[in-house]
This record gives structure tokens, C-alpha cells and sequence, in this order.
């Protein structure tokens, strides 16, 4: 499964992508949310207010959890600031 | 059409272009988004635009695709830049036209508005001592996306 983070969550996390191997403990997003918790303090500082983190799957904005599958690209980003 | 670019562009080509050898176009509308230098109130020297290739152009077509649905439009144009930018240049470049004005109106205003809350961009500022800031959203941005709505 790919991951992506943008804008500050890339500069907390000092990452911009990832894959990690699909298991059941990341079968939807709210699960996988779950488990980035648990990966040490920036993660659990980053998504520790959901309120400011978007969710999409395959380039898609998701509207509520979400089944995820291993071919699935799943990004992680603030609120949208263009234009 | 989208674009999403690195490159600068020149707004007077761009409408020149879209309008070109056609008569059948009454009415063209541009709004350009520009690097300006303060932020609520403080001081910014430079911008840089983050964007989340493939979703972006992805949600692009999807506004531009229901603003030729709700307007009578007979072109459209979406150029947003990422990268670094300078105070002054342009960011975004919306492009409506139509056989009448209010079409053309609406639709470019739509279609900023729309692209203000759901286009994946994220800006970077820059202020004097060169330390940098990720902008936050504002709610009157998602007050005038929502505007749109209750129209459906």
C-alpha cells in the first residue's frame, strides 16, 4: 500500500511517501489511522486532530472509512490552501 | 482545459488564444490570483505551492466539468502553477466564456471559489528572516464554497 504526505504533515513526519505491507490491522482507513498512531510521537502528534488532516484514497477524497486494499495509494494531507 | 504548471504565464496570450477566430463568444471573464506581500498582517517575500500530482488535475476536470454543467460556457480555462513563485506573478488563471455575461460571471467565480476548498495545493510562505510558514485555511473561503450548494 502506498502512503503520501503532504504539506506540514510531510515536514513533521519527514516523509513524503512510504509503502507499508497491507495486514489487518490497515484493512480501512479508520484502522490504518489507527496504527499511524501508535508509530512514535510525530505520528501520534500528526494525527492526534483529524479535524485538520483530508483523507484520499487513489486520488479520490474519502467521505467516511474506507476499505483499503494493497494496490491502494492513500494520502494524507492538511486542508487545501490553492488559488 | 487544465493546466498545472511549473512556468509562468502571460494572461493577455492565454485569452487571446481561447477567443481566437471565433465570433461565436459574447462574453469572456479572467480572474488572476497573484503573490501578494502580507497575510494577516504580516509581511510575506516569497511563495512556494505544494500539489498532489495526478488528484490535482483529477479535481480540476471534476470543477470544471460541473461548472460547464450548471453555466452555458463555450470554453474554460484552469492554469494553477506550483513551485516557487515571487511576489507579483500570477498563481491561478480561471478563464469562462460565453454567448452572454452572466454565464461567464457566475462560472469564474464558481469555479475559484470551488477550486479555493478542493483543488490539493498547500502554500508555503516566505517572510524576511527566510523562515517559512504553511498557510492555513480560511473559513470565509469555505463560506463562499458552500454558496454554491444550495443551487445545485
Amino acid at each position: 500500500m502506498k502512503i503520501l504526505y503532504f504539506a506540514w504533515l510531510k515536514t513533521k513526519l519527514q516523509m513524503t511517501a512510504e509503502t507499508i505491507p497491507w495486514s489487518e490491522e490497515c484493512r480501512d482507513t479508520d484502522n490504518l489511522v489507527r496504527w499511524m498512531k501508535t508509530r512514535g510521537p510525530s505520528f501520534a502528534e500528526v494525527f492526534s486532530d483529524l479535524e485538520v488532516v483530508r483523507i484520499a484514497v487513489n486520488q479520490e477524497y474519502i467521505t467516511g472509512n474506507t476499505a483499503l486494499g494493497k494496490e491502494d495509494e492513500v494520502a494524507f494531507f492538511p486542508p487545501v490552501t490553492g488559488g | 482545459m487544465i493546466r498545472v504548471q511549473r512556468d509562468i504565464f502571460d494572461i493577455g496570450m492565454e485569452i487571446e488564444a481561447l477567443t481566437n477566430e471565433r465570433t461565436d463568444i459574447g462574453a469572456v471573464v479572467s480572474f488572476t490570483g497573484l503573490v501578494r506581500d502580507f497575510n494577516d498582517g504580516s509581511k510575506v517575500t516569497g511563495l512556494s505551492l505544494e500539489h498532489y500530482p495526478g488528484m490535482t488535475e483529477r479535481e480540476l476536470a471534476k470543477i470544471e466539468e460541473e461548472a460547464r454543467a450548471r453555466w452555458d460556457l463555450q470554453d474554460s480555462l484552469i492554469i494553477h502553477r506550483y513551485g516557487e513563485m515571487a511576489l507579483g506573478e500570477p498563481i491561478v488563471l480561471v478563464v469562462t466564456a460565453s454567448p452572454h455575461r452572466q454565464d461567464a460571471f457566475e462560472a469564474a467565480h464558481f469555479l475559484m471559489d470551488w477550486l479555493k476548498t478542493k483543488a490539493p495545493f498547500w502554500k508555503q510562505e516566505m517572510n524576511a528572516s527566510g523562515k517559512t510558514n504553511w498557510v492555513e485555511e480560511r473559513e470565509s473561503d469555505l463560506k463562499a464554497a458552500r454558496r454554491w450548494n444550495s443551487d445545485a
